[in-house]
């Protein structure tokens, strides 16, 4: 699905990683973890293309992200989907319409998807807050939101940046199900998060592969989880 | 073509809701394409009846000259059967005609009042030229003058007539200027409000990006507000800038070039191209604006 070779970046200060290389193969569950500041963040980028790497290769779907136009580009994040650590919602909209907005932007009759927004949304749990605006949900409303958009257009791979950052033990383990959920009906998933507990909590339930960035470069931890 | 026009007047209401509305540009932009679709008439206007004049002025005066005929009384009658003798030979006069009596007194009557006993002076006696398409050899036609009849002074108008022509052809010159910096302003200000309006939004945009809207979806939604308040805008100000013409006091003789500021006939249906014209170059503006911006981002 997605691969890294030889990968490296640098934000202009040095490199931050190097000689990063990965494959992320179909229906695999990867988390991606590392003392913050290491670059998760920027790894989960390069991985759905909002920073190109300044050495090495991505290559996502077959097709070197790298040449890909900006519209090409459009058309892989439709494949991917994201959930980012600020969640990222349009606020003058309604939840309901902002998990709508991927099929929005790509031109599909909401109409027809009705049934499917209706059974996504209670899938997460928020048939009750559709109307809600995102400022007013709360930090675990906004993530499952966040992820209920990202799967939408069923893309083969969801990409998720620390989603259980700012809530709490118990919403954790309600995210986690859902990211299990999607892995048990194919889809590969890639999580960053520091939270090793709920590493611990997925193992048990799933075969889970543990990347470790440190010191510039990706490790495969395993054993000492 | 035909089918992204349509597209961007019915446009696509969810498409819509995805940018904020904004009120305070919005206003400011239909106010701003209001004016300047208003002004953008007058200048019409006056380019309009300017050139009109000069067509006017180059085409009934290069037709016409005047023969003045400076003779003593008694032979005044004899020279000017002479001159009109001449004139009917000369190849390319189409007709020639001496004034009356009475309609030189009306041509002096504003000088002079109505009063004048015009038997009494010395007043020459003035013989209307008109030529034909080809002309006459006006050089010629003044040595055999001098020589058949010398009292005569052929004034060919051409003298007088080419400063107003001139002076008429640069005022609709002027008048054409002033619509294109007018259509200019109205894109530097509808791309300055459109540069706003992306600015105020880039985390719209941003998100956008995110799940997956292509770089022409993003424009569109821009480019589709400003567009239709641009057309809205132009209307509304040619609307009144239709009126005010209207309003103005029909052509007359009185009032001379002035009165004439206007439209005639099928020129009244010119004015209407400006709401198209300036939602053409909110269009364009926009597009361009939108276009530069999202090149710029990742």
């Amino acid at each position: 699905m997605i691969e890294l070779d030889n990968v490296g970046y640098n934000y202009g200060g040095g490199e931050l990683l190097t000689n990063v290389s990965a494959q992320l193969s179909p229906g695999s569950f990867h988390f991606l973890t590392g003392p913050s500041g290491t670059g998760k963040t920027t790894l989960l980028k390069l991985c759905y293309g909002a920073l190109s790497p300044t050495s090495g290769r991505v290559r996502a779907f077959n097709m070197d992200v790298k040449g890909l136009d900006r519209d090409q580009m459009a058309m892989l994040r439709r494949r991917v989907g994201v959930v980012h650590q600020d969640c990222r919602f349009l606020d003058h909209l309604p939840v309901e319409e902002n998990i709508a907005l991927p099929l929005t932007v790509s031109g599909k009759d909401l109409g027809q998807e009705e049934a499917n927004l209706r059974e996504l949304m209670n899938w997460v749990g928020l048939s009750e807050r559709s109307h809600a605006t995102p400022p007013e949900l709360s930090g675990g409303e906004r993530q499952r939101a966040a992820l209920a958009r990202a799967v939408i257009l069923s893309p083969e791979v969801v990409i998720a940046d620390e989603p259980t950052g700012n809530v709490d033990w118990e919403m954790s383990q309600r995210l986690l199900q859902l990211l299990v959920e999607l892995n048990r009906m194919g889809k590969t998933i890639l999580v960053a998060t520091h939270d090793l507990a709920l590493i611990r909590a997925a193992k048990n339930q799933v075969q889970t592969r543990v990347l470790r960035i440190s010191d510039k470069r990706l490790q495969l931890a395993g054993a000492d989880l | 073509m035909s089918g992204r026009i349509r597209q961007l007047i019915v446009g696509d209401a969810q498409a819509d809701r995805v940018v904020p509305p904004s009120g305070f540009t919005a206003q400011l932009t239909l106010f701003v394409a209001a004016a300047m679709a208003f002004l953008a008439v007058f200048a019409l206007a006056l380019s309009l009846a300017s050139g009109r004049l000069a067509d006017r002025w180059a085409d009934e005066l290069a037709r016409a000259a005047t023969l003045r005929i400076n003779a003593p009384a008694d032979q005044r009658a004899a020279q000017t059967a002479a001159a009109l003798t001449v004139l009917e030979q000369t190849p390319g006069v189409a007709s020639a005609r001496a004034l009356t009596a009475d309609e030189q007194a009306a041509l002096l009557a504003p000088w002079f009042g109505a009063e004048l006993p015009l038997d009494s002076l010395p007043v020459p006696q003035l013989i209307e030229v008109l030529e034909t398409e080809e002309g006459y050899d006006t050089d010629g036609l003044r040595l055999r003058l001098q020589a058949e009849v010398p009292g005569a002074v052929l004034d060919d108008h051409s003298r007088w007539r080419k400063p107003l022509v001139d002076a008429a052809r640069s005022l609709r010159r002027l008048g054409l200027f002033s619509i294109l910096l007018i259509g200019g302003a109205m894109a530097g200000m509808i791309t300055l409000a459109a540069n706003a309006a992306l600015a105020a939004n880039s985390q719209v945009i941003e998100v956008l990006r995110l799940v997956g809207a292509q770089d022409g979806y993003i424009a569109h939604a821009f480019v589709r507000r400003f567009t239709l308040r641009a057309l809205i805008g132009c209307g509304v100000g040619v609307a009144m800038g239709m009126v005010g013409v209207w309003l103005m006091p029909a052509a007359s003789d009185e009032g001379g070039f002035l009165t004439g500021l206007g439209f005639v006939g099928w020129g009244w249906l010119m004015p209407l191209a400006i709401p198209v014209l300036g939602a053409l170059v909110a269009f364009i503006a926009t597009s361009r604006a939108a276009n530069k911006r999202l090149g710029d981002l990742t």
